[in-house]
């Protein structure tokens, strides 16, 4: 990455430094708000603690699984074609771009006990509903298109070169994704997971209404927030600004990585 | 929007103006002008001609009130022509917050006392609040009651999957006091932030009961089944409705707040529901 051309014309620093503005004063008008003498004990309550011990937990699950699912669906979508993969790729990213709440019902009626896949997995004894489990599905629906996008791109802008020599040189597929696909995708592959992470730690709409909300099982931080809102606006504050710290150590983490290799 | 509403705004004060200036110019003795809302701008009470006052009437009310606000809403345009009223309905401690950062409106009704105390103390409130309905809880189970939930003491049972409001939120105050009167100790599987959040876990199956207002399964139809209990009389929720400080039309406010306190409000909450304050 090096700059050899930056004759922008002067005019576009104004927006540019608008735009800026208008991302960081909120955050910086919530920190105004904080009550600062209070802070500490505001979130380590016992309710805040379970919940972003809940929201770190689930998170990390979420994001588990998202690599799980989503290193392979990457890999198909940019390394084959086939009949259909423009719509599926549309497919699969609309959870970006859909209203949270719309996921969680979605949600509902595949995993709920009355789902197009609830009623059988009840019968196994499987419930879903109320759980922690209803969290990480909620969260991995949600953060699932972050990884697939910043893999299938990273995978794409890398190409086959080396792909193609290893296989050449009798290298079973097996190995070439090992040895020489992973390795050369890496970066993209952790600033994707990152952004997973980031993005399940912020989830709360479709963890609301698949989910529910009980301290310690389903309640996370974006819900506790929500609910001492009612209440306690200064714990709904100190706890707002926790999640955005994490939230910027989280994304700081991935930017680091993505200049480290990229 | 907001440039919306204050082109809207600017053409209803011309409209009055004009109006008052018609008057002025036709017969000079209107003795309803003298009204006491002095402080209000040109336009807003200066349809003199009718005993009725018009301009536009911005109500923010608890969103269990939807229904029948939206009704007593068009009732109160028919009869004051020239006259809209545009609602906000939220959560009472939503709407108490956008009051307290400024928010424009002439008429604040609450689901409970606690949020139109908030009210109250910040002064944002024109003379007192006065009562005007009560809801108390009911049981709200999915058609055809898979939980064979029959009072309040089933919901004990822990086979029974029950979704609560969270003690933060009126609904879960409440569900608390009965459950101290009953003497029980429920366990639910969740403890939701509105009773909207309850009443979905309920129609959709997922629960097997919930608590929620007599409204709530009312406004529901044919998605939820209710079951009353007797211990829901140790919570009887109180809904006040006031004249806001800083209303722009304290008369028409005031209009409709006795519309809603009124024997045609009183029935329209009645059917939906609704308890005599």
């Amino acid at each position: 990455m090096t700059r050899t051309y930056s004759g922008l014309p002067r005019w576009v620093f104004v927006p540019a430094l608008l735009g800026a503005v208008f991302v960081v004063l909120p955050l910086v008008a919530m920190t105004t708000r904080v009550d600062w003498s209070q802070f500490g004990a505001l979130v380590t309550s016992d309710s805040s603690v379970a919940a972003l011990e809940l929201s770190l937990r689930t998170s990390a699950a979420s994001t588990a699984l998202c690599l799980v699912l989503g290193i392979p669906l990457a890999l198909v979508l940019a390394r084959t074609s086939f009949r259909g993969q423009r719509a599926l790729r549309s497919l699969l990213l609309l959870p970006l771009v859909l209203p949270p709440v719309v996921g969680g019902i979605a949600l509902l009626y595949t995993f709920g006990r009355r789902g197009l896949l609830g009623e059988s997995l009840d019968l196994l004894g499987i419930r879903i509903a109320f759980s922690t489990t209803a969290v990480v599905l909620a969260q991995t629906f949600v953060a699932l298109p972050f990884l697939v996008v910043s893999l299938e791109g990273t995978l794409r802008a890398v190409g086959q070169r080396y792909e193609v020599v290893a296989a050449t040189l009798g290298a079973r597929p097996t190995t070439v994704l090992t040895r020489v696909t992973v390795p050369l995708v890496l970066p993209g592959l952790l600033s994707g997971a990152v952004l997973s992470f980031a993005r399940a730690l912020g989830e709360f709409g479709a963890t609301l209404t698949f989910a529910g909300s009980l301290q310690g099982v389903t309640r996370t931080l974006p819900l506790e927030i929500y609910l001492q809102r009612e209440t306690d606006a200064d714990a709904a504050v100190a706890l707002s600004l926790v999640l955005v710290v994490v939230a910027v150590l989280v994304v700081a983490l991935a930017q680091g990585r993505g200049r480290q290799w990229g | 929007m907001t440039r919306h509403r204050a082109t809207s705004r600017t053409a209803l004060s011309a409209m009055g103006a004009a109006a008052l200036m018609a008057t002025a110019a036709g017969c000079g003795s209107d003795a309803t002008t003298t009204q006491p809302g002095a402080g209000a701008p040109a336009g807003s009470t200066a349809s003199g001609t009718t005993s009725a006052a018009s301009g536009t009437l911005t109500v923010f009310a608890a969103a269990s009130l939807k229904k029948t606000f939206t009704q007593l809403g068009q009732d109160f345009e028919a009869s004051h022509p020239g006259t809209t009223v545009t609602f906000s309905f939220a959560g009472s401690s939503d709407l108490v917050t956008q009051l307290q950062q400024g928010a424009p409106a002439d008429v604040f009704a609450s689901a409970d006392t606690k949020n139109m105390d908030k009210a109250t103390g910040d002064s944002l409130v024109e003379g007192s609040p006065v009562d005007f309905a009560t809801n108390t809880l009911e049981i709200a189970v999915p058609p055809g009651n898979p939980g064979r939930v029959t009072d309040l003491k089933s919901l004990a049972n822990p086979a029974v999957k029950v979704v609560l409001c969270a003690p933060e939120v009126p609904c879960g105050t409440a569900a608390q006091k009965v459950e101290t009167t009953a003497e029980i100790d429920i366990k639910p599987v969740s403890e939701e932030s509105s009773v909207t959040d309850v009443l979905g876990k309920v129609s959709s199956g997922e629960a097997d009961a919930g608590l929620v207002y007599v409204t709530d399964v009312e406004a529901a139809g044919d998605t939820v089944e209710g079951v009353t209990f007797d211990e829901s009389s140790a919570a009887v929720n109180r809904y006040p409705i006031a004249t806001l400080a800083d209303s722009q039309n304290v008369s028409l406010a005031e209009e409709f707040v006795a519309l809603v306190t009124g024997a045609q409000g009183q029935q329209v909450l009645a059917a939906a529901g609704f308890g005599q304050p």
